[in-house]
């Protein structure tokens, strides 16, 4: 379970670009929880992810994740248990070194530092099997560097990557939204099946609103750096793209601006 | 005057040698600046500082009677220090990578003084890890071609040095330092530190340079404050002409290209110097040229390929 308690964050503190990018948010997650979470333009989305990462440390508040106070845990180290995709498929892999050596390195985590062989006969072996159970083709070029490969490639990779070793807790932000629409929905049956597969707790920021809708058991509307819609069970299974778009006006008295959003 | 230009058959095997010599000596410090240059990203400018460091401590260790292999070890922790100095300025203090590297050489410049007491350090007469060898061969194997303990010495522990770097970044630990100058947020995100990963890639850069300062030391007979100035060029100008001429596809590729790469970089000095129009202290001068050749020719290459195709040309390209 992850419990996100009065998180504040302040972007440019006592500038005149002073901005309030978490505003007393709080979250409770359950085990297992597929949330997606959608929001107009700096609702404060890809910062709560930020913050729940440990990318820069939070103004007060607190961050539990399964018992452990992990506010003040340095980035590498929750990398122990939080997986992450980037919306840009650059972010994820070493481009100069090979898929088998990405994986390697994914496969050690935590372990990262020791001074055993990175790669050995073993370690090929689970490898190329853990590539064939996937649609990517990529379980023959194991050696190929990763800068060879297409965003969409990249990013499978980055998924699988994140998920070697299941974490926790599982971020992915906007990890679609870079890729052309037959890729994306690639990736896209690739994170349910591997979310599903493995009960992986997951965090998902979509602009895309029917994604949101379909995908996962829980979805949350963040607005000004608070979580202002939270929707699950039944509700979110009956839920449409117009009825949602209403309810946040009846909610917030503003139409739901985001100039990225899709709607189908 | 105009044979004078040009240098006979005669001239050139010793050239071949010698340049064979310095580049493989001055290849394990091209070594060193691989580690931080290619494999890091990190523009360190210690080197200049830890090279005639290396140079400093060996000499004044020899002088004082210790064993020289000794010495030589001792080089490589001190030059290990210095690297830590480094990576320290740059991951605690947050000071910029270039910077990081020219404080820590401009304070080396003082300490090499420190160490040395003067600002040279003479080794004639002194034992060195060479007369050692030299004089253990030749016990054994009375008729050892003494001349060329070099050239030996230099090919076995030279190759030794790559050895071991390219089964280092073969582990796991040395996949965390090449991801760190890859892509610094995705390996954050596999769980590691990537200040630790920059402070021991300083560590292990600038032991070899400081391990290569030792072995010039002894190599030409002395140990001199000055001898680090353009250290820095000469092992960038190894490691691009490496790059550019055996590429990088894998790693034992390219340690081996920065090894053949200091080789040609000395012979190419060794041989302008031979033409008689430049002299020998228009070396860093030199040095430079050759390292903009390094550069650019890689971009010429391009123009004329495309072109030869009898494709677009892309002047700029």
């Amino acid at each position: 379970m992850v419990i996100l308690e009065h998180i504040h964050k302040i972007f440019h503190r006592n500038t005149p670009n002073e901005n309030h990018a978490l505003a007393d948010l709080s979250l409770e997650i359950q085990d297992g929880d597929f949330i997606t979470v959608i929001g107009s333009n700096g609702a404060g989305k890809s910062t709560m992810l930020n913050a729940i990462a440990g990318v820069f440390p939070i103004d007060s508040g607190r961050i539990i994740l399964d018992g452990q106070d992990i506010t003040n845990l340095p980035e590498h180290k929750r990398a122990a248990f939080i997986g992450r995709v980037f919306q840009d498929p650059m972010l994820g892999t070493a481009p100069s070194m090979t898929i088998e050596e990405n994986l390697s390195m994914a496969y050690a985590r935590p372990n990262n530092m020791s001074l055993r062989w990175g790669l050995d006969f073993n370690r090929r072996k689970i490898f190329k099997e853990y590539l064939k159970n996937l649609p990517l083709g990529l379980e023959d070029r194991l050696t190929t560097k990763v800068k060879l490969l297409s965003g969409g490639q990249r990013q499978a990779l980055t998924l699988i990557m994140a998920t070697m070793k299941k974490p926790k807790l599982l971020l992915l932000d906007e990890h679609t939204a870079a890729l052309d629409p037959k890729t994306a929905i690639l990736v896209n049956s690739l994170t349910e099946e591997i979310v599903h597969k493995n009960k992986i707790t997951t965090i998902m920021v979509t602009h895309n609103l029917e994604h949101a809708i379909k995908m996962g058991n829980r979805l949350i509307m963040m607005h000004k750096g608070r979580i202002v819609m939270d929707i699950k069970g039944e509700e979110k299974a009956t839920m449409t793209i117009p009825r949602l778009l209403n309810k946040f006006e009846q909610l917030q008295g503003e139409k739901f601006v985001d100039d990225r959003v899709m709607l189908a | 005057m105009l044979q004078n230009l040009f240098i006979t058959i005669f001239e050139l095997v010793p050239m071949l040698l010698k340049s064979a010599e310095q580049g493989l000596v001055f290849g394990v410090m091209a070594l060193g600046v691989y580690i931080t240059f290619k494999i890091l990203n990190f523009a360190d400018l210690t080197v200049d500082g830890s090279f005639p460091l290396g140079a400093a401590v060996a000499a004044s260790l020899i002088v004082s009677g210790y064993n020289p292999f000794f010495a030589t070890f001792v080089a490589f922790i001190a030059g290990a220090l210095a690297g830590a100095m480094t990576g320290l300025l740059n991951t605690k203090a947050q000071i910029s990578d270039l910077l990081s590297g020219i404080l820590t050489m401009t304070s080396l410049y003082s300490i090499n003084l420190r160490i040395m007491g003067k600002p040279n350090t003479p080794l004639l007469n002194q034992s060195t890890i060479y007369s050692l060898i030299s004089d253990f061969f030749s016990k054994i194997w009375p008729s050892f071609p003494t001349e060329y303990t070099y050239i030996m010495f230099f090919i076995v522990f030279a190759l030794l040095i790559k050895i071991l770097l390219d089964a280092f970044l073969k582990t796991q630990i040395g996949f965390a330092l090449r991801a760190t100058g890859d892509n610094p947020q995705m390996i954050r995100s596999q769980g590691v530190n990537t200040d630790l990963a920059k402070v021991i890639g300083l560590i292990l850069s600038n032991g070899f340079i400081a391990l290569s300062g030792a072995l010039v030391a002894q190599y030409q007979g002395f140990a001199d404050v000055g001898m680090g100035v353009g250290t820095i060029v000469a092992g960038l100008a190894s490691v691009i002409i490496g790059d550019s001429l055996f590429g990088s596809k894998t790693i034992f590729i390219s340690t081996l290209g920065v090894l053949l790469g200091s080789f040609l970089y000395r012979f190419s000095i060794a041989l302008v110097l031979s033409f008689r129009l430049a002299q020998a202290s228009d070396l860093k001068l030199l040095t430079a040229i050759v390292v903009i050749i390094a550069l650019t020719a890689p971009r010429f290459k391009q123009t004329f390929k495309v072109s030869a195709k009898g494709g677009k040309s892309y002047g700029n390209s």
